[in-house]
């Protein structure tokens, strides 16, 4: 029986699919470490909360979908900026252990949130991609999923852009570089801690959207945020390119370990994954190793 | 005849230390005898601290070697160089602020107790013998000689500048080392402070036995207390000698002062030449 | 009024207890805790037990968080190896109790060490993340390895049995575990009055010090995580022969957060501190149920519970950490230093 390329061309698309949508999400942890230096443990939730979000918008209020995913990007990015000045700012100068279990908090403040109003039981998305299938060669594949990957391709390019180019971009970048220097330039220091919580939170809102469009919302989308977490690891907590490459590298693994062994074996695979980055290289592939000042 | 010169305690050769392009240390080494109360000097950046670094551990350096009692050290790690009897304190205070005076300083002879996590758990017994032992001891040749039995159950958080230093100091002697290396000991002081510090410095040798090797800015303690001062500048070392040896160093005036010619600085604060310069 | 305490010898100095009113204050407790078995209804001992199991574990969480300052995610997942552990024991041999949960104890601190060897080699936030992690791979492990956890459908866990007595009500059960709850807090309290004690306290407040006095990082904190995971070993070993039910979903990762509220609400750090916060802990969800019974809401009461419940411990975590990080044993010193001072007010 010869190997089945077509199977494995199908996991592989599906993996890259997924695997974008880490990198997405990966990248919105990233701006936030890099900016405020708060490991954020509560992404995954962030992005739950985005996925609740639009589904509230478009199922409970009725609003057209695009609409709907538009309120949710706003309220998202909203929610964003009033979490860091309720529950991150108070902690400026505390141990980052300190603000690291506030976002521990947070997750389930949010999670309990999202249980209490639209219950524990899965929900469906309104559809708003092309719901049929997409052949590349033999290789099938959801067009979902394709046109997602296309979508969350089309976001990533423009985050990298605008933080390339914007002045807002180029002022976060200068804060998480060194935060007394961007002062001293007349960069608002707290406003461009808003600003990046607010920034990763439509992000994380409009990944959330996606992930919640392929494969349906529940409150446990949550655990999407432990591959997150594992991705940023594995790409370096403070490299944006870490998490792009670790996060389509990510997503192609698990999408292996799933279609060739079996569902329940994708957690196994981040698990192995994590024990393999943190014997071999802790400090990520691109990250950057600290030195201390003694 | 001359009496024989004693083995230094602490011998460097060599050591090149390098942070990507840039050099901390370049090729330096000094012998550091023992008994006696070393300095080294330097202006800002000259990599004092890099080099207290390296010889505690904490830098690998790229060539040289460290013999410490004779013994090659240069890649023994850092926890294991305690052991041996090295002991330091720090630039900015290292102290544990969660913890009391006393359990700062007990935290210094960590490594010669002997109970492991079974004993400690049980406690009654074993754990206890050695901590009735380690208190009394700590008490009586460490509390009383720095003075500090006033604050020995005190937060260190919530201590004075001056007297966190003395705790540090404490700490380190705990550690009943045989070089305690004093990162600038007396920073931040005022003179009150600055003499009782210097006191402590000049006791710890005669009375303990003890080698000091410091890193320091203030001259006149320098001068005052120091056997022997090694000066450093860019990485490198420009002086080696007695306080007065050093002091009147072309190479350290202009090292301190920058390149001007020193002839002409010195007509211009009308001072005179040193003998024999 | 208290002044101060005389003291004439180091070890008066060191003991855990040294003066005539706390030993007051002890034999109080203890008759306190001799009696309340008599003279209370099955649902306070019910509770009493629930909690007793708590605190022994959340003081083996805060030895790995509160005093070493590694924070994990995992410790319901630890609690659920040593379940499993004695209730598939109970399958293989017949074990005295004690063994059985010393036995719990050994096989999640072993399990603490395959997780934490490659974890706390660096930073400790990577423990955090390895936690959630582990704690995934063994809710993975104990639904699938059927034969020896009975998978999905859990175990059944006989009574444990001391002296020939069934321990099947909360009233003997509660002699069972309070004296392992004491023994537990004095191991801890004894920990921290010697040398490994204070070198985990060195590593959570500034581990570079800490390795240049001789204290060995990744051993000690791998120390740490051992014995922490002992602790959750043993309550959970305790908690399978109190429920004497338990299934892959008795040890979910809210439970972890339940415990991490509870020393951060208690005081991280803090003896009297897991004490206090397990307690505190332990009756939030009686007193929800009691507050969500008087509102009037039409909708499933049962279905808005557990919803609630995250909300509250999640606002309970930020709540204590931005306004009172030193959690409720610093309300209860400041108490008693007033009366300390009292009628002097400071």
């Amino acid at each position: 029986m010869g190997f089945d390329w077509v199977f494995f061309a199908e996991v592989t698309l599906a993996g890259l699919g997924t695997g974008g949508l880490y990198a997405l999400t990966a990248l919105a942890f990233v701006i936030i470490f890099k900016s405020t230096g708060v490991v954020n443990l509560a992404i995954g939730e962030m992005l739950m909360l985005g996925a609740y979000l639009c589904f509230g918008f478009a199922v409970d209020l009725g609003l057209p979908i695009w609409l709907a995913i538009v309120a949710a990007i706003i309220v998202g990015g909203l929610a964003g900026g009033l979490i860091e000045r309720l529950t991150i700012r108070p902690m400026v100068g505390e141990s980052p252990i300190s603000t690291f279990m506030i976002t521990v908090g947070l997750a389930a403040v949010l999670v309990g949130l999202v249980e209490l109003v639209w219950t524990a039981s899965p929900r469906r998305m309104p559809a708003f991609l092309p719901d049929d299938a997409i052949f590349i060669g033999e290789a099938f594949v959801p067009s979902k999923v394709f046109y997602g990957f296309l979508v969350t391709a089309l976001l990533i390019a423009i985050v990298l852009l605008v933080f390339r180019y914007w002045r807002g971009g180029v002022a976060l970048r200068a804060t998480a570089f060194d935060q007394a220097a961007a002062y001293s330039m007349g960069i608002n220091v707290p406003r461009v801690f808003s600003l990046s919580w607010i920034v990763a939170a439509m992000i994380a809102t409009m990944a959330g959207i996606l992930v919640g469009a392929v494969g349906g919302i529940s409150p446990s989308m949550g655990v999407f945020g432990l591959s997150v977490l594992v991705v940023v690891i594995a790409g370096g907590l403070d490299s944006v390119l870490g998490a792009l490459v670790a996060g389509l590298a990510i997503g192609l693994i698990e999408a292996w370990a799933s279609g060739f062994l079996g569902g329940e074996f994708k957690i196994v695979a981040t698990f192995m994954i994590l024990i393999a980055v943190l014997m071999i290289r802790p400090y990520g592939l691109f990250g950057t190793r600290e030195i201390e000042r003694l | 005849m001359q009496p024989p010169v004693p083995a230094p305690i602490l011998a460097l050769e060599n050591l090149t230390l390098a942070f990507g392009g840039l050099r901390a240390l370049s090729d330096v080494g000094f012998d550091v005898a023992p008994d006696t109360i070393t300095t080294v000097i330097g202006p800002n950046g000259a990599g004092k601290t890099s080099l207290f670094n390296t010889i505690s551990g904490f830098y690998r350096p790229q060539t040289g070697r460290i013999l410490f009692e004779g013994r090659d050290i240069t890649h023994v790690p850092a926890p294991e160089r305690a052991r041996l009897g090295l002991a330091r304190s720090f630039q900015n205070i290292a102290l544990f602020r969660g913890m009391t005076v006393l359990d700062n300083i007990k935290l210094g002879r960590h490594a010669h107790l002997r109970t492991n996590i079974l004993h400690d758990l049980i406690y009654m017994g074993r754990t206890r013998r050695e901590e009735m032992q380690l208190r009394r001891e700590i008490e009586e040749r460490i509390i009383d000689f720095l003075e500090i039995d006033h604050i020995r159950h005190h937060p260190v958080s919530a201590l004075p500048y001056g007297l966190q230093k003395r705790v540090e100091m404490a700490r380190a002697l705990a550690i009943r080392p045989r070089i305690l290396m004093l990162d600038e000991p007396v920073a931040g002081m005022n003179r009150e402070e600055t003499e009782d510090m210097a006191r402590f410095i000049l006791d710890v040798r005669e009375e303990w036995g003890i080698t000091v090797l410091m890193v320091e800015h203030d001259m006149g303690m320098v001068m005052d207390l120091s056997d022997h001062v090694v000066v450093l500048n860019f990485g490198q070392v420009i002086a080696n000698g007695t306080a007065e040896q050093v002091q009147a160093d072309p190479e350290v005036i202009r090292a301190y002062l920058g390149s001007g010619d020193v002839a002409d600085l010195r007509a211009r604060l009308r001072q005179p030449a040193p003998q024999g310069a | 009024m208290r002044i101060g305490t005389a003291r004439f010898s180091y070890r008066h100095d060191e003991a855990l207890f040294d003066t005539r009113t706390q030993y007051a204050w002890l034999a109080a407790l203890g008759a306190v805790l001799l009696i309340f078995p008599f003279s209370a209804n099955e649902y306070w001992l019910y509770l009493a037990c629930l909690m007793l199991i708590n605190i022994g574990s959340a003081a083996g969480l805060n030895i790995l968080t509160g005093y070493t300052g590694l924070v994990s995610l995992g410790h319901a997942a630890f609690m659920g190896v040593g379940a499993y552990t004695v209730a598939v024991l109970q399958g293989i041999i017949d074990l005295p109790v004690v063994i059985s949960l010393l036995a719990a104890g050994a096989v999640t601190m072993v399990a603490g060490f395959i997780v934490g060897i490659p974890s706390l080699r660096v930073k400790g936030l990577y423990l955090a993340i390895a936690t959630i992690a582990a704690s995934m791979i063994l809710h993975f492990v104990f639904s699938n390895w059927q034969s020896v956890t009975g998978g999905t459908g859990g175990l059944m866990v006989n009574p444990a049995r001391i002296l020939g007595v069934d321990l099947d009500t909360s009233f003997r059960f509660y002699w069972m575990v309070m004296p392992i709850t004491i023994l537990m807090l004095l191991g801890s309290a004894n920990l921290f009055r010697s040398r490994t004690g204070r070198a985990f306290i060195a590593i959570r407040d500034r581990d570079i010090s800490a390795e240049v006095l001789g204290i060995r990082l990744l051993r000690y904190k791998l120390l740490s995580f051992g014995i922490s995971s002992f602790y959750a070993g043993v309550a959970g070993g305790l908690w399978a022969y109190f429920f004497r039910i338990i299934t892959p979903e008795s040890f979910p990762l809210s439970m972890s957060i339940f415990f991490l509220t509870a020393i951060i609400v208690g005081g991280m750090g803090s003896l009297l501190g897991s004490i206090l916060g397990a307690a505190f802990i332990t009756m939030v969800p009686e007193a929800l149920k009691l507050i969500i019974g008087w509102l009037p809401i039409s909708a499933d009461t049962t279905l808005i519970l557990s919803p609630v419940r995250t909300i509250v411990y999640g606002l309970l975590i930020i709540g204590f950490l931005i306004f009172e990080p030193l959690g409720l044993q610093e309300v209860w010193r400041r108490t008693q230093r007033f009366f300390h001072l009292w009628p002097f007010r400071s």
